[in-house]
C-alpha cells in the first residue's frame, strides 16, 4: 500500500461565537497556514474535500461558499462529506492511494452559534419515530453515562476527573475554548455536570496529506499513516450496547493500533502507541472508548488527549479532524512516535474512525 | 502505482414517482440496494462498505440521514461515507466508491444515491436566507433561464432547440420502466405550447420533483468475474470544481466542465468523443443544457452543439444518443439523479437497458453537474475491461 502522510495541521482559536465573520473568513487563515507550513500554493494541491454540515450553517450546500476561500480556480478536483472531516481525511487518503492524487488538502469547519446546537442534533435521529420527541444530544449522552454508571463501569468521581485532566491540559493548547480548572460543574442531565459536556463553539481546521517522498519534502517528519479505518453501529439507541464501542474496537484493530510499530507483533488487545487523541465530547464517552481501545490495559502508558480534546473545544464536523491534526502534530514535533487519532459521528458514538500515525 | 480495475456488477433502482408514500426513507433505499444486490447475485454479507449519497439534507428534513439509514443498507459493522456535493453527488458518490475498489481499500463496495423530495419542498430547502448573500431565484430555473439565453445569443440557436430535446427525452422515458414520467399523449406541439415559466424555459422543458434511488455494486476483477451478468468497467473518472461566482465565470460552457472530461477523456484513451462514445447519459435538468453540454463535453464545437439535437443525432436511434433512458427531464430525484445517469450509462453497455437499448452501445458516458454550474463529476464505462 503507497505510504501516505499528514505533513501539516493547522486550526482556528476555538470561540463560543463569531457571528461578526462568515465561514470562508474563518477558514480562509487556517488553509493559509498549513499551505505556509508546506510551502505549497492551493494550485498545487492534487486533491481538496472538505467535511462540514449544511444544518449547522442553516442553510443548504453552505459548502459551496467555503470552497471559494479554497481558490478554486482554475477548477479543482474536489469532492466533500457531509461528515465529520476526519471522513473527508479517510476520503482523500484513498484518493492518493489509488495514485491519482501525490497532495491533498483536506479542512473542515462548523459554527454552533447561529443555531441552537443541542436542538439540532436531534434532527440527526430517525425522522419518524425519535426526531418527532426532540431528544436533546446532551440527554442522550447523559443516558449512555447512567448506563455506564448502573453497570458500575464508572462513577460521577471518575468523570470529574477525566473534566478536571482535559481541562488542565488544554492550558496549554492556545486554541482551545475553554482552559484552566474547572469545578465538575452545575448538573445539567443528570448524571451529567456541565464539566461533564463539552462547550458549544465555532472553529476550522485543515491537515495537507501527501505521499511517499512528495511527503518527505514537505515535512521533516512527517505523520504517516498505518492504517486508517471506520465502521458504524445500529442507529436505534435500544439496540446497541451503550456501555461498549464495538465499532472503535474493530476500526482500531484493521487500523493496526494492537500490532506493533512497523508491523511488529503487539501484545494481544493492548494498543501500541504512546498518544491517544480521542474524539470523546462527554467525560463518559471517553471512559466507554478507553474500555474499546484497551487504554487502560496499557498501564498508563498512553497519553491521552494531551490537547485537551473535544472537552476543551468542541468545533462540530471539525472535532474529529483536529484529533487527527493533533496527533500528527505530536509526531512532527518530536512527541510522539506512534499515535492513535478517533473519531465519532452520531448520537452516542454511532459512528467510529481509527487511525494509526507514525514517525520514521 | 497499478490500480485496480473497477466493475459494476450489480444496479438497482426504485420506481420513481412524485411521492412514495408507501415507502420511508429506509424502505426507499432498501428497495433500490436489493435490486442492485439481486442483479449481482449478491448477498449483505459480501459488501464490504457503503457509500451513500444525497442533495441537501433540508430536502428530507433529516441531518445526516447516512446515520439512520445505516441498519437499512446494512451497514452496521461496515465502513459508511456519505458525499454531498450538491447536484453532481450522485456521480460523486459513485466515484468515491469506485475508488476504494481501485485503491484495493475494499473489494466490493455498495454505493447508493436517493431523494425523496416528497417528504418536504426542494424548493424552500434551497430557499433559506441567509445574510448578505442573494437568495437562489425562485429555485433552480430562475438561476438557470439567463444563462440559457446566454447560449441562444452567443450561438444563434432557433428559439425551438429546447422543445426538441424536451419532446426527445419524455417519449424515452416511455420505453424506461422505472421513469417517474410516462406521458403517453406527448406531442411536439403541446411542449410547445406549455406556459412559460423562466423565459424561455417552458413547464414541459424541466424536470419534475421525484422520489427515488439508484444503487450500483461495485467490485473488483475478481468479483467481475465471479458475476452472473456482463459488467460494465470503469475507463475513466473525474470531479472537478469552480466557484459559484467571479468575473469571466462562463456559465454556457464552464472550465470545470470541460477540464473534468478531459481528465476522464485522457484516463479512457478517448480521443474523439463525437466517434468513440456511443451513448451519452447527460444531467440535462431543463432542455436546453442538452446543447449547451454536448459542447461543454467536446461531442461538438462550440455554436454547434443545437445542430447536432436538430438534425436528431442525439435521438435514441441516432448516431449519438443522448439520455436513451428519458434523462433528468423525466426522472428527478435530485440526490440520486447523477448517479442514475452513471448507472444508466453502465446498463447500456451491459447490454441490460432494455426497450431503451442502445444497439452495440460499447462506450458509454456518464455526466452530472451541481450547485451553479460549478461542480462536475463523469465516469466512462466500457464493455471490455481497461487494458492494464
Amino acid at each position: 500500500m503507497r505510504e501516505v502522510a499528514i505533513v501539516a495541521f493547522g486550526q482556528s482559536v476555538h470561540v463560543r461565537d463569531s457571528a461578526e465573520i462568515s465561514e470562508v473568513e474563518m477558514l480562509m487563515p487556517v488553509l493559509h497556514d498549513v499551505l505556509a507550513q508546506t510551502g505549497l500554493a492551493a494550485r498545487d494541491i492534487d486533491f481538496t474535500c472538505s467535511g462540514s454540515s449544511d444544518y449547522l450553517a442553516g442553510r443548504a450546500f453552505s459548502f459551496t461558499m467555503a470552497l471559494d476561500g479554497v481558490g478554486a480556480w482554475p477548477p479543482v478536483s474536489e469532492s466533500h462529506v457531509e461528515m465529520d472531516g476526519a471522513w473527508a481525511l479517510y476520503e482523500a487518503w484513498v484518493k492518493i492511494l489509488t495514485g491519482e492524487a501525490d497532495t491533498a488538502l483536506v479542512y473542515a469547519y462548523g459554527k454552533s452559534s447561529p443555531g441552537d446546537l443541542r436542538e439540532v442534533l436531534t434532527r440527526q435521529l430517525d425522522p419518524y419515530y425519535v426526531a418527532p420527541l426532540w431528544p436533546d444530544s446532551v440527554a442522550l449522552a447523559a443516558l449512555q453515562a447512567q448506563a455506564l454508571i448502573d453497570a458500575k463501569l464508572t462513577d460521577e468521581r471518575e468523570l470529574a476527573g477525566i473534566a478536571a485532566r482535559s481541562r488542565a491540559d488544554a492550558e496549554s493548547n492556545p486554541h482551545a475554548q475553554l482552559r484552566g480548572a474547572l469545578p465538575a460543574g452545575e448538573p445539567l442531565v443528570a448524571p451529567l455536570r456541565s464539566g461533564d459536556c463539552p462547550p458549544i463553539g465555532d472553529g476550522a481546521a485543515a491537515v495537507v496529506l501527501a505521499a511517499g517522498d512528495t511527503a518527505r519534502r514537505l515535512a521533516a517528519r512527517p505523520a504517516w499513516i498505518r492504517g486508517l479505518d471506520h465502521r458504524i453501529e445500529a442507529h436505534s439507541l435500544g439496540v446497541r450496547d451503550l456501555t461498549d464501542s464495538p465499532s472503535t474496537r474493530l476500526a482500531a484493530q484493521r487500523a493496526g493500533a494492537f500490532e506493533g510499530p512497523h508491523g511488529l507483533k503487539g501484545r494481544g488487545g493492548v494498543p501500541t502507541v504512546d498518544t491517544a487523541e480521542l474524539h470523546a465530547p462527554f467525560t463518559s464517552q471517553e471512559v466507554v472508548l478507553r474500555r474499546a481501545l484497551g487504554l487502560d490495559a496499557a498501564d498508563g502508558t498512553v497519553r491521552i488527549n494531551p490537547s485537551g480534546g473535544a472537552l476543551a473545544a468542541n468545533p462540530v464536523m471539525a472535532t474529529g479532524l483536529i484529533r487527527l491534526g493533533e496527533a500528527a502534530a505530536r509526531i512532527h514535533r518530536g512527541a510522539s512516535d506512534r499515535a492513535l487519532a478517533h473519531a465519532t459521528s452520531g448520537p452516542c458514538l454511532q459512528q467510529n474512525l481509527v487511525a494509526v500515525l507514525e514517525g520514521e | 502505482m497499478s490500480k485496480e480495475p473497477v466493475a459494476v456488477t450489480g444496479i438497482g433502482q426504485t420506481a420513481h414517482v412524485a411521492a412514495r408514500r408507501d415507502v420511508s426513507l429506509a424502505g426507499l433505499v432498501r428497495e433500490a440496494a436489493r435490486r442492485a444486490l439481486d442483479d449481482a447475485e449478491l448477498t449483505w454479507a459480501d459488501i464490504e462498505a457503503v457509500v451513500i449519497g444525497k442533495a441537501p439534507d433540508f430536502f428530507e428534513g433529516v441531518m445526516m440521514p447516512e446515520l439512520y439509514l445505516a441498519d437499512a443498507l446494512g451497514a452496521v459493522g461496515k465502513p459508511m461515507l456519505r458525499v454531498h456535493t450538491a447536484g453532481s453527488v450522485g456521480g460523486s458518490t459513485a466515484l468515491v466508491a469506485a475508488n476504494l475498489v481501485a485503491a484495493r481499500v475494499h473489494r466490493t463496495v455498495l454505493t447508493l444515491a436517493f431523494e425523496k423530495q416528497s417528504e418536504s419542498n426542494a424548493m424552500w430547502g434551497l430557499s433559506l436566507p441567509i445574510p448578505f448573500q442573494q437568495p437562489l431565484l425562485a429555485g433552480a430555473g430562475g438561476f438557470f433561464a439567463p444563462h440559457v439565453r446566454a447560449y441562444m445569443r452567443r450561438t444563434g440557436a432557433p428559439d425551438t432547440i429546447g422543445s426538441l430535446v424536451a419532446y426527445k427525452d419524455r417519449r424515452n422515458a416511455l420505453k424506461n420502466p422505472y421513469a417517474h414520467l410516462h406521458e403517453e399523449d406527448i406531442t411536439l406541439e403541446k411542449v410547445q405550447a406549455s406556459p412559460m415559466l423562466w423565459d424561455p424555459i417552458r413547464y414541459s422543458e424541466t424536470c419534475p420533483s421525484s422520489d427515488g434511488a439508484c444503487a450500483m455494486i461495485l467490485t473488483d476483477r475478481a468479483g467481475a468475474a465471479r458475476a452472473p451478468h456482463p459488467a460494465a468497467w470503469v475507463h475513466g473518472g473525474a470531479m472537478r470544481s469552480e466557484p459559484t461566482l467571479f468575473a469571466g465565470k462562463d456559465f454556457v460552457s464552464p472550465q470545470a466542465g470541460k477540464d473534468c472530461a478531459a481528465d476522464v477523456y485522457r484516463q479512457a484513451g478517448i480521443t474523439d468523443p463525437r466517434r468513440q462514445i456511443d451513448a451519452v447519459e447527460m444531467y440535462v435538468p431543463f432542455s436546453w443544457y442538452e446543447p449547451m453540454w454536448l459542447e461543454n463535453l467536446g461531442f461538438a464545437a462550440e455554436g454547434e452543439g443545437w445542430k447536432l439535437t436538430e438534425a436528431g443525432v442525439t435521438a435514441l436511434d441516432g448516431d449519438l444518443p443522448v439520455n436513451p433512458s428519458g434523462g433528468v427531464l423525466s426522472t428527478n430525484p435530485i440526490g440520486a439523479s447523477g448517479m442514475l445517469r452513471f448507472a444508466e450509462a453502465a446498463l447500456q453497455v451491459r447490454g441490460r437497458a432494455g426497450a431503451h437499448q442502445v444497439d452495440g452501445a460499447r462506450r458509454a458516458l456518464g455526466h452530472a453537474y451541481g450547485g451553479g454550474s460549478q461542480f462536475f463529476a463523469m465516469w466512462l464505462v466500457g464493455t471490455d475491461a481497461p487494458a492494464t
